[in-house]
C-alpha cells in the first residue's frame, strides 16, 4: 500500500521525532535552543564542505557541526559579550558562510531549498541507516550521561560538588547535539531543525512530574507528528518537513495556551 | 575548568599546633609561605601586629580528619580573597564559619569543595570522602518538571524507602512526590538535606543554610544539624553571617576576613577583640539562643512531639 519513499519518510520522521526527545528536553531545560539553531545553521555549511571534498553529506555536516559547537564551548567561557549575542554572531555568519558557498556550488549538484527547509520524502536508504545507526548511537549515549545531565539542568554547582562530571557533560551534550541535528537536517532542513527539538518537549512539559516522563511524553508527540505531518502533506500535496513543523507548533502552542489561560482563569 | 578537582589524596595529618604557623603577610601578595612560625603580621593593622590565637580546642583526640586545607590562597580581580587559610575538619564536630559580607566564605567553601582551584595552597581529603553539600543559592527552574522523590535521588541512586526515611529524618516527611518548584523556601532547605544524606556523607557542607527560613525554623533547622552530628558522626562545615543561633550547635568556630582572624570555641571567638571589631555591636548582642517552646511543627503546621534530646554535644536546646 505504502511506496517505499513513503515508508521510508515516515521511518525516518519518526526516528528523528524519538532521538530528538531526550536532547530537545536537555536544550529546553538548559535554554540552549539558540546554541542548537547555530549548529544548525552551521549544517549548510557542512553539506558545502561535503560536496566539495567530496565526501558523505551527512558526514561533512557531522564535522562542521562538532567544530562550530567546540567554538561555542571554547568561548562559553568568556564574559565579555553576553553568550547570547555571541551566539547571534555565530548563527548567522555560519547561516551566510554556507549560503555563499552553496550558491557557488548551485546548479552543480545542491538543492538549496532542500537543505534549508528538508525533503524527507527523497530520504534514501543510507540516510535511513545515518538516522538508526548515528540515532541509536545517540540514544545509548544519552542513556549513560543522563542522570549526570539532569543534575546539572537541576543545580550545576550541586552536582559538580557531588562529583559530577560537568565539565565533559557538557562537552558530550554539545557532540551529541551535533550529531542529532546532522542525522535530522536531511529531513526538516536547516532552519526547521529546532522545531524538532524544542517543540515536542515544549508540549509534553505541562503532563510530566519528572524529566523521564518529560521525555517519554516528547518522544511520543514527536514521532506522532512526524507521522501525521507526513500523512498530512501527501493528502494535501505540501512539503513533508514543514508540515510536521506546523503538527508540532499546533500542539506545543495549544498546550502553552491551554495552560495559560487555565492558570488566569482559575 | 570547573571540573571538580580532588584535592590530593592520601590522609591528613591530625597535627593541630600548626594552626598557629603564620608568615610575614604583605597587602596584596599571598602570604602562604608554609607554616615556620613566624608572626603573622597584617599589614592593613597599622597600629599593631598580632599573633593568631592559640585556644584550646574540644575535639576529641583521635578524631578522624576528614578535609584539610592548609595556606590557602585565592586572589579574585586583583582583589586578595583568601590569605593563607588554614582549615580542618574532623569528623564528629561542627566547624563554623564565621564573617562579614564579602570575607571570602563562600570562596573558601567553592575551594573545599574542588569547584574552583585555589591559588595557593593544598586541599587534602581522607581518601573516599563523600560529601553532601547544601548550598547558599538553588534557583528553582519550572522548566524542568522534578518531584522532590527524583531530585533526592540524582544526589544517589537509592531506593524509595531510603528517600522516604531521608525526608523524615529532615522534618519533611510526606513531601516526595510534591513539585520542587511548589515547596516553600523553608521545605526546600529541609529536602535539599535530605539530598546531601542519602549520599551518606562523612563531611556536609552547608552555605547560609539559614536563609529564607524565619527564625524559629532556623533554631530548628540548626537543632536538626546538631542531631545529625550526634547520631551519624558527621564532620559539620557551617557558613552563616548570623551569630546568634549558629553558636549554640558549633564546636569550633572560624572567624574570617580574608585570614582567619580568630578561632576557637564559640564563646571564646565571641569574647576575642577581632571578632568585636569585625562585628561591632552585632557581637556584643551575642548570646546562646535558647528556644522555649515545647514542641516544635512538622512542615504541615501540626505539633508534634520534641525529637531533640540536647545529648551529646555542646547544644543547649531545651
Amino acid at each position: 500500500m505504502l511506496e517505499p519513499f513513503v515508508l521510508r519518510a515516515l521511518l525516518a520522521a519518526v526516528g528523528v521525532g524519538l532521538v530528538a526527545a531526550p536532547l530537545g528536553c536537555l536544550v529546553v531545560w538548559r535554554r540552549m535552543s539558540y546554541f542548537g539553531a547555530t549548529i544548525a545553521h552551521a549544517g549548510l555549511l557542512g553539506v558545502a564542505m561535503g560536496l566539495a571534498l567530496e565526501i558523505d553529506l551527512t558526514l561533512g555536516i557531522i564535522i562542521v557541526a562538532l567544530a562550530i559547537g567546540g567554538v561555542l564551548f571554547g568561548l562559553g567561557r568568556q564574559r565579555l559579550v553576553p553568550t547570547d549575542t555571541l551566539l547571534g554572531i555565530l548563527s548567522h555568519a555560519a547561516l551566510a558562510a554556507g549560503i555563499v558557498a552553496a550558491s557557488k556550488l548551485a546548479g552543480q549538484r545542491l538543492d538549496l531549498m532542500g537543505y534549508l527547509f528538508g525533503d524527507i520524502l527523497a530520504v534514501g536508504n543510507v540516510d535511513l541507516l545515518w538516522v538508526l545507526i548515528g540515532g541509536g548511537l545517540v540514544l545509548v549515549t544519552v542513556g549513560v550521561w543522563w542522570r549526570t545531565f539532569v543534575a546539572i539542568a537541576v543545580h550545576e554547582e550541586l552536582a559538580a560538588a557531588e562529583g559530577f562530571k560537568v565539565v565533559r557533560a557538557e562537552a558530550v551534550l554539545v557532540v551529541l547535539l551535533a550529531l542529532t541535528i546532522a542525522i535530522a537536517m536531511k529531513i526538516v532542513g536547516v532552519l526547521l531543525i529546532i522545531a524538532f527539538l524544542v517543540m515536542p518537549a515544549a508540549a509534553a512539559r505541562p503532563f510530566a512530574a519528572t524529566p523521564e516522563t518529560m521525555v517519554a511524553m516528547a518522544g511520543l508527540v514527536g514521532a506522532l507528528a512526524g507521522a501525521a505531518g507526513i500523512a498530512i502533506s501527501s493528502w494535501a500535496d505540501i512539503p513533508a518537513g514543514p508540515a510536521i513543523v506546523l503538527v508540532l507548533s499546533a500542539a506545543s502552542l495549544s498546550v502553552i495556551m491551554w495552560r495559560a489561560l487555565g492558570r488566569s482563569g482559575g | 575548568m570547573r571540573m571538580p578537582t580532588r584535592g590530593g589524596v592520601g590522609q591528613p595529618a591530625g597535627d593541630w599546633e600548626r594552626h598557629g604557623g603564620g608568615a610575614s603577610a604583605p597587602v596584596v601578595a599571598c602570604s602562604h609561605q608554609g607554616g615556620d612560625g613566624g608572626h603573622h603580621r597584617h599589614a592593613h593593622d597599622d597600629d599593631h601586629s598580632h599573633h593568631h590565637q592559640h585556644v584550646p580546642h574540644v575535639r576529641a583526640p583521635g578524631a578522624v580528619v576528614l578535609i584539610e586545607a592548609k595556606g590557602l590562597c585565592l586572589t579574585r580581580e586583583g582583589r586578595l580573597t583568601l590569605d593563607n587559610v588554614d582549615v580542618e575538619i574532623a569528623a564528629g564536630e561542627i566547624v563554623t564559619l564565621i564573617g562579614p559580607n564579602g570575607a571570602g566564605k563562600t570562596s573558601l567553601v567553592r575551594l573545599m569543595l574542588g569547584l574552583e582551584p585555589a591559588d595557593r595552597g593544598t586541599i587534602s581529603r581522607r581518601p573516599g570522602l563523600v560529601v553532601g553539600y547544601v548550598p547558599q543559592r538553588f534557583d528553582r527552574d519550572a522548566a524542568i518538571p522534578m518531584t522532590v522523590e527524583r531530585f533526592i535521588r540524582l544526589g544517589a541512586n537509592v531506593d524509595q524507602s531510603v528517600v522516604a526515611r531521608a525526608l523524615d529524618e529532615v522534618g519533611a516527611g510526606g513531601l516526595a512526590r510534591r513539585q520542587l518548584v511548589a515547596l516553600s523556601g523553608g521545605e526546600l532547605q529541609r529536602v535539599v538535606l535530605a539530598r546531601a544524606l542519602v549520599r551518606d556523607p562523612a563531611l556536609l557542607v552547608l552555605d547560609e543554610p539559614a536563609r529564607g527560613v524565619d527564625h524559629l525554623g532556623e533554631a530548628d533547622l540548626y537543632a536538626l544539624i546538631g542531631r545529625l552530628r550526634d547520631e551519624r558522626g558527621l564532620g559539620v562545615l557551617l557558613v552563616s553571617h548570623d551569630l546568634h543561633v549558629v553558636m549554640a550547635q558549633s564546636d569550633r568556630v572560624l572567624c574570617i576576613n580574608r585570614h582567619i582572624c580568630c578561632h576557637g570555641v564559640p564563646e571564646t571567638v565571641a569574647q576575642h577583640p577581632e571578632y568585636v571589631r569585625l562585628f561591632g555591636d552585632a557581637a556584643r548582642a551575642f548570646a546562646v539562643y535558647h528556644h522555649d517552646h515545647d514542641h516544635e511543627h512538622d512542615l504541615a503546621g501540626r505539633p508534634v512531639a520534641p525529637t531533640h534530646d540536647g545529648g551529646a554535644g555542646n547544644g543547649e536546646h531545651a
